[in-house]
């Protein structure tokens, strides 16, 4: 390892410009002669739009215009899609309900955009947006699942009766009725996975413009995937064709999955640009954040696990059912089926599962993608399922778990899922150690006298992430490929530009990218320039989500690289007089082996972009592309155990300890790794302790402002202890596996694990606020 | 509208306002200083915190009026040319960002920290003190270590002046 390369904890090269206030967001930039928009927004969970008066708004000062959901539709935009084909057990496809941009004719959640305002200014938009008249007629609401699925339930989509989006399976169910006959034991839980909202801190915002001349639209946005955004935008919205479309993400502040999307407002904003013929700019603000980004989580299940007299599992058997809100969001549809259920066997040799999943439309925010994505839900589901198990056999959790572990890799699990490698005994015995688990029982009998109840709780969680091989993606309904590109130019003064489809919206790319180059070459990372997040300066990309920028877009990079190695080689033996063979590249030199004849890595490319003395045939200049595509998933893993003690007089929470124990494969940049985690535990943390999505009966959100929804605050949450257990990935030459979601998807079972154990039962549900734990306590 | 004057990271400033524009829309939109954050609407997330008079406020909740005649300072204007002011050095050496949205207010509200606390700041006492800052990213633990950190270097280069 070069003091800049793999393995170095080097601090980021971005941080200059974001600790001076010089990142540059979308709501920073200007345009010339740019307008703002303002959306007027359904005040009502379910409606018909009955009219729309704009008269009083249009003679306001600075209005440029009011555009409605009708004239959307007449301008034949395309209604947002779920690009992600489901089909049900009974064969049928799943139901999509149409959504257009703005509603023209029926709004089924509050927030709903039906028209939008256009001003010189944005107060002079927000003020008009007040003077514009739209007479709603109230239909019946549904707003959560069960109330969805009650016979006779008000009806959201013609398309979708019984409000049902697709009524899923997978496993073996004659397999799983058999484990259960022959079961000495079987353990059985129900529980729901509360709603959460992703909550990036920089709002949505995006701005269009259009240039007649050309013809062509440029859109800045806060999107994790601008290709993907380009490609949808123009595909499936009929915005433009994509050569006359640019879309710019530039530094965007937090996604969480909730930026992977696009919007109702960045369409608005293009299809205005143009009508209008100014930019148009619209920035969220934080309430409409909470009513109009896509939300996570909300599921209720039942499962059951069998056991035999060994206490080794037998079978598992889920139904789920995931409430995805009034319109199916783009990838919505994959997340409570091949991102949860695949994930069901977690770190256990499991040898027969059968889950069943339905969802549900109901008038809230549509639900899509939230950091870990399914994987925290089957996380949950699984790990107290464990934890319940333990209990109830009276054995240890820890060694429950260890008797169950997979520890012959690959492992074909039954729910489609081959786990390359791990160790999964090596993560748990980390953090038993780290929270000394041995010393527990004396800790909690101490706090006992004290009048405290003391809990620990473990959670094993394991994820697919790298997403993901494009032909098995495809096989099970992706209407994209997930493969992923990456472009190195080096330049005639050695300089070198790496251009990644990947984008980075505080993951760090532009440093832990810059190591791997770094580390191959041998050149300080100050000679390398991360370009990402513009549709014309990258040629493609899928975009970052799902952990996966390293294992595939770094995988990209090390791809492109090899070429370019190759090919320098190639000119440094050329000029050197020697064989391409005997060339080997050490801290920025291509040296002969066995002899002091070397040649710098600038006067290779300077040699390759003169011309002047090439190989014969060769093409002048050094830059290379490639696009990778995984060959499997990876599967990250590890061991959270958190230490928790109970106030019986105020049901208030507070942590001892919590120590992680993860395997992440190879790390590059074990500093940003660790941020990973950490930010990925508070999330999970927060989803234990603080953070609930409400609506009330009438589709109405009560919780849609900081005010009323409970972010994890410094106060909130321990210092953090982690180790890293790792097994190199097999699946891609850095051995990398991922990082950014084990946090999230690990941890809320490890907390309520530890409440359960401190209040000696297992009812309670997230978010376990003081006053359910209180109520847990004093009945 | 009306005029008003205050000074901006140590230059005189003049601008008209709407009565009711904020601290925050006069710095972002007229001055150009855009790395004082809007992350919310309700004065919870502190993404933009700036110190008015040495003391750290959340330009969100102030009306541009109201800051008339005082001395404002934004995330930049704290370094002192290319060198780092001690808590944006702490923050970048320990990793207390990520995407960086939350970091300029993050680091005006430390350094109002320390100077409150001095030498006596533990991590308690800072986690404490940052309830009225949101990050999304970090799980605060590099944020408190970087807060600890320069709240050390903070007291060195007091001590060397």
């Amino acid at each position: 390892m070069g003091v800049e390369g793999i393995g170095a904890s080097v601090v980021r090269k971005e941080d200059r410009r974001f600790t001076t206030g010089k990142g540059r967001y979308v709501d920073d930039i200007k345009l010339q002669g740019m307008t703002h928009a303002h959306f007027i927004r359904s005040p009502h969970a379910h409606a018909k739009v009955k009219g729309i008066d704009s008269s009083a708004a249009m003679k306001m000062p600075g209005v440029v215009g009011v555009l409605t959901g009708q004239q959307i539709v007449d301008d034949k935009v395309g209604n947002l899609i779920c690009g992600w084909a489901i089909t049900s057990k009974d064969g049928s496809p799943m139901k999509m309900g149409a959504w257009p941009a703005m509603a023209p004719e029926t709004v089924r959640f509050v927030g709903q955009a039906v028209a939008v305002v256009i001003a010189e200014t944005k107060n002079q938009a927000k003020d008009a947006a007040e003077a514009v008249v739209v007479t709603y007629e109230e239909l019946p609401v549904v707003a959560d699942i069960r109330s969805a699925i009650k016979p006779g339930a008000p009806q959201l989509h013609p398309e979708a009766p019984g409000n049902v989006i697709y009524d899923w399976a997978i496993g073996d169910e004659s397999a799983v009725k058999d484990a259960f006959g022959k079961a000495a034991n079987v353990v059985t839980l129900e529980l729901t996975n509360n709603r959460l909202v992703p909550n990036a801190m920089e709002p949505r915002a995006a701005i269009a413009e259009y240039e007649e001349a050309e013809e062509h639209y440029t859109l800045y946005t806060t999107s994790q995937n601008p290709h993907v955004a380009r490609l949808v935008l123009s595909a499936f919205y009929n915005i433009a064709p994509e050569h006359k479309l640019r879309v710019i993400a530039p530094d965007v502040g937090g996604g969480f999955g909730s930026k992977i999307y696009i919007y109702p407002e960045e369409m608005v904003a293009l299809w205005a640009s143009k009508k209008v013929g100014r930019p148009v700019k619209w920035t969220g603000d934080r309430t409409e954040a909470f009513l109009t980004d896509a939300h996570g989580r909300d599921h209720i299940s039942k499962a059951e696990m069998a056991f035999d007299k060994d206490n080794k599992i037998l079978g598992l058997r889920v139904k789920t059912h995931a409430n995805l809100g009034a319109y199916m969001s783009l990838f919505s549809s994959s997340v409570p089926t091949y991102l949860y259920a695949t994930l069901l066997s977690g770190q256990y040799n499991i040898p027969a599962i059968y889950a069943e999943v339905m969802t549900v439309y109901t008038n809230t925010t549509p639900v899509d993608a939230y950091r870990g994505a399914g994987r925290p839900e089957a996380s949950y589901l699984v790990e107290r399922l464990m934890e319940t198990a333990a209990r109830q056999l009276k054995v240890d959790p820890a060694e429950l778990r260890r008797k169950n572990f997979i520890t012959q890799f690959p492992h074909q699990t039954p729910v489609i899922m081959a786990y390359d490698i791990g160790d999964f005994g090596a993560s748990l015995d980390a953090s038993m150690k780290a929270i000394d688990y041995a010393g527990f029982p004396a800790r909690k009998a101490k706090a006992k006298a004290e009048g405290k109840l003391r809990g620990i709780g473990v959670s094993c969680y394991i994820e697919a992430c790298g997403i993901a091989p494009s032909k098995a993606v495809g096989s099970l309904g992706a209407g994209v490929g997930l493969w992923e590109s990456a472009e190195i130019r080096v330049n005639p003064v050695g300089t070198i530009e790496v251009l990644t489809g990947s984008h980075s919206h505080g993951q760090g790319h532009e440093t832990t990218f810059a190591q791997l180059i770094s580390e191959r070459l041998g050149v300080p990372i100050s000679q390398v320039q991360i370009v990402h997040g513009d549709t014309d300066k990258v040629q493609f990309g899928m975009g970052t989500y799902g952990s996966r920028s390293l294992a595939v877009g770094g995988t990209a990079i090390i791809k492109a690289m090899e070429k370019v190695e190759a090919k320098a080689k190639k000119i440094a033996a050329h000029q050197l007089e020697a064989s391409e063979n005997d060339i080997v590249i050490e801290n920025g030199e291509f040296k002969v082996t066995g002899t002091d004849k070397s040649i710098a890595l600038p006067m290779v490319a300077l040699a390759a972009y003169t011309a002047h003395n090439l190989p014969d045939g060769m093409e002048p200049g050094l830059k290379e592309t490639a696009f990778y595509d995984p060959t499997n998933f990876t599967f990250p893993a590890g061991t959270y155990i958190c230490e928790i003690e109970v106030d019986p007089a105020t049901g208030k929470t507070s942590f001892v300890d919590f120590v992680a124990a993860d395997d992440f494969g190879r790390l590059i940049n074990p500093m940003i790794v660790e941020g990973q985690v950490h930010g990925g535990l508070a999330q999970g943390i927060g989803q234990a302790l603080l953070e609930h999505a409400i609506y009330d009966a009438n589709g109405q959100p009560i919780t849609a402002s900081f005010m009323d929804y409970t972010m994890p605050r410094a106060d909130d949450l321990p210092s953090f202890k982690l180790s890293h257990t790792p097994t190199l990935c097999p699946g891609n030459p850095l051995g990398v596996k991922g990082c950014g979601e084990a946090g999230a998807i690990g941890s809320s079972a490890a907390v309520i694990n530890a409440i359960t154990d401190a209040i000696g039962h297992n009812k309670l549900e997230m978010p376990a606020t003081p006053d359910r734990v209180w109520h847990a306590i004093h009945g | 509208m009306s005029t008003i004057k205050l000074t901006v990271n140590g230059k005189a400033v003049s601008a008209d306002v709407e009565d009711r524009t904020l601290l925050v829309h006069l710095l972002r939109e007229t001055l150009n200083l855009t790395g004082t954050h809007v992350g919310c609407d309700t004065s919870q997330c502190g993404a933009c915190v700036v110190h008015i008079d040495g003391k750290a406020v959340k330009s969100c909740t102030v009306l541009a009026g109201q800051a008339a005649g005082s001395n404002v300072t934004t995330i930049e204007g704290i370094s002192k040319g290319d060198e780092l002011h001690p808590m944006q050095a702490a923050f970048r050496d320990n990793h207390g960002l990520q995407c960086g949205y939350c970091t300029p207010g993050m680091i005006m509200s430390a350094i109002d920290i320390v100077h409150r606390y001095g030498g006596k700041l533990d991590e308690e006492t800072v986690r404490h003190e940052l309830e009225g800052n949101i990050c999304r990213c970090t799980g605060y633990h590099n944020i408190v270590k970087s807060v600890l950190d320069a709240a050390g270097r903070m007291k060195v280069s007091q001590a060397a002046e």
